[in-house]
């Protein structure tokens, strides 16, 4: 038999493809549900990080529960609306009309302590980056942040997921007075008395200039929940100044 | 084939050669592209070798087994199939079951596709030979390319970065403290091409019979 007949290359060629289809289409199904399952679990393993708690991939699932206590979707105009804050999936969000985004935020409480965790998502060098930030109560100070990449090389833009990267983020502000100042890595390293500023990662440019507009871009759409957390936390202050007020008078009139 | 043929003179060449007299990094210069990717840190560079040794040995072996039912207008084309295949079905699993290897690799499972090393064996060795000896090769080769990729990762990082697995080497044996300071230019992929053309400095000067004569 002649195998370099017409006839042959195209039955040849037909045969193959439709092995190889068969072979991939059923090893994709076959191995999603594995795939779909570390990609959860390593969410939640990410987001307890951002607050501090350590934990391996496999008892995420339960200290998650444990320690998140709630979990919002807001709109831009920082109202809470329907939900549910862990399925929305930023990378479809940030392709919507900005006014149109849902924004989820994630609020635990680690022995007592409220914290707010932002999920973040922007652009590296070769693909997606994303992290999550975790704020204190004062809605200003960092207490932790993870990132981490799809795509950046390996040891240069790819360190963004390595404590040495994400620690000098602790304790930085993102408020300088009443202003939203975005946190910023700075290639060739940040001053130490900077507060907005962190290092970069030599060889890692686009991918440190990446995160730095992810912060300032996903950051800054949480800006009207903050201001309307921080009016209730006004009111309750005078409320509070009224009490004292009101005790003072009492007294007086005694 | 009977087993005592197994381990014949030619097979153990096939499995020798490619790690020095015909390496296919330093001499006949494929796969540099991966070469310099990869080498920064040592792990990517040892579970790249291992992607690698699989996705070659099984597709030499296949296109071995259907050598003689290739078109031969197509061949490339099949070939290139075959790799990709592997390479995808390699990746799947990789998520699937050991997810931080995979993300440690990120981009460049993907591109062992295009890894000229897999393409130049399938062509020249698995379309002629059977399926043992293409085995054979296939390891050989990918042996010839793994220690190549292992050497250049183990230096890069250790000058680059002061580890090695990401640990601090330098820091715990007090090298900082002589002056020392990490070189930036190793973490740099020029300074894997420089540090592949050493390796081919030394290993031409142990073996003169890889010198062109002019």
């Amino acid at each position: 038999m002649d195998v370099n007949k017409n006839s042959n290359t195209f039955g040849f060629t037909v045969i193959m493809v439709i092995i190889v289809a068969a072979l991939l289409s059923t090893a994709a199904i076959e191995l999603k549900p594995f795939q779909d399952r570390n990609v959860e679990l390593e969410k939640k393993q990410n987001i307890l990080s951002s607050v501090g708690v350590t934990i391996d991939r496999d008892g995420a699932e339960k200290i998650y529960n444990t320690y998140i206590k709630s979990e919002l979707v807001l709109n831009v105009k920082g109202e809470e609306v329907e939900g549910s804050a862990f399925d929305v999936d930023l990378g479809v969000e940030m392709k919507k009309d900005a006014n149109a985004q849902l924004l989820p935020l994630f609020i635990s409480n680690v022995e007592g302590v409220t914290r707010y965790i932002i999920p973040l998502r922007g652009k590296g060098l070769w693909g997606p980056i994303w992290g999550f930030i975790s704020l204190e109560e004062d809605l200003n100070s960092v207490f932790g942040a993870v990132f981490d990449h799809k795509s950046e090389t390996p040891g240069l833009g790819a360190e963004i997921n390595r404590a040495s990267f994400e620690d000098p983020f602790k304790g930085k502000t993102i408020f300088e007075g009443e202003e939203f100042t975005s946190i910023k890595v700075i290639k060739g390293g940040a001053q130490d008395s900077d507060m907005h500023g962190v290092d970069g990662i030599s060889g890692g440019t686009i991918t440190s200039d990446g995160v730095s507009d992810m912060l300032d871009e996903r950051l800054r759409m949480y800006l009207p929940y903050f201001s309307t957390l921080s009016q209730t936390d006004e009111l309750d202050l005078v409320f509070n100044q009224l009490d004292s007020l009101v005790l003072v008078d009492n007294s007086n009139i005694n | 084939m009977s087993k005592s043929n197994l381990l014949s003179k030619r097979t153990k060449q096939l499995l020798s050669d490619p790690l020095d007299d015909n390496n296919p990094i330093t001499v006949q210069v494929l796969g540099i592209c991966s070469a310099l990717a990869i080498t920064v840190q040592l792990k990517p560079a040892i579970v790249m070798a291992l992607s690698v040794l699989v996705v070659l040995s099984v597709a030499n072996v296949i296109i071995s087994l259907m050598r003689k039912v290739i078109p031969s207008r197509i061949r490339i084309i099949v070939q290139l199939v075959v790799v990709a295949t592997l390479v995808i079905l390699v990746d799947q699993v990789l998520r699937a079951f050991v997810y931080d290897v995979s993300k440690e690799l990120s981009v460049f499972v993907g591109l062992i596709i295009t890894n000229c090393i897999i393409m130049g064996r399938l062509e020249a060795f698995g379309m002629a030979n059977g399926p043992w000896d293409s085995f054979m090769d296939g390891l050989g080769n990918s042996f010839g390319y793994a220690w190549i990729l292992i050497a250049v990762a183990f230096f890069r990082e250790l000058l680059g970065s002061g580890t090695l697995f990401g640990y601090p080497v330098l820091e715990s044996l007090g090298i900082y403290e002589l002056g020392y300071e990490n070189n930036g230019m190793m973490i740099l992929p020029p300074m894997a091409l420089i540090t592949v053309g050493i390796i081919i400095w030394i290993q031409r000067v142990r073996n003169i019979k890889l010198v062109e004569s002019k």
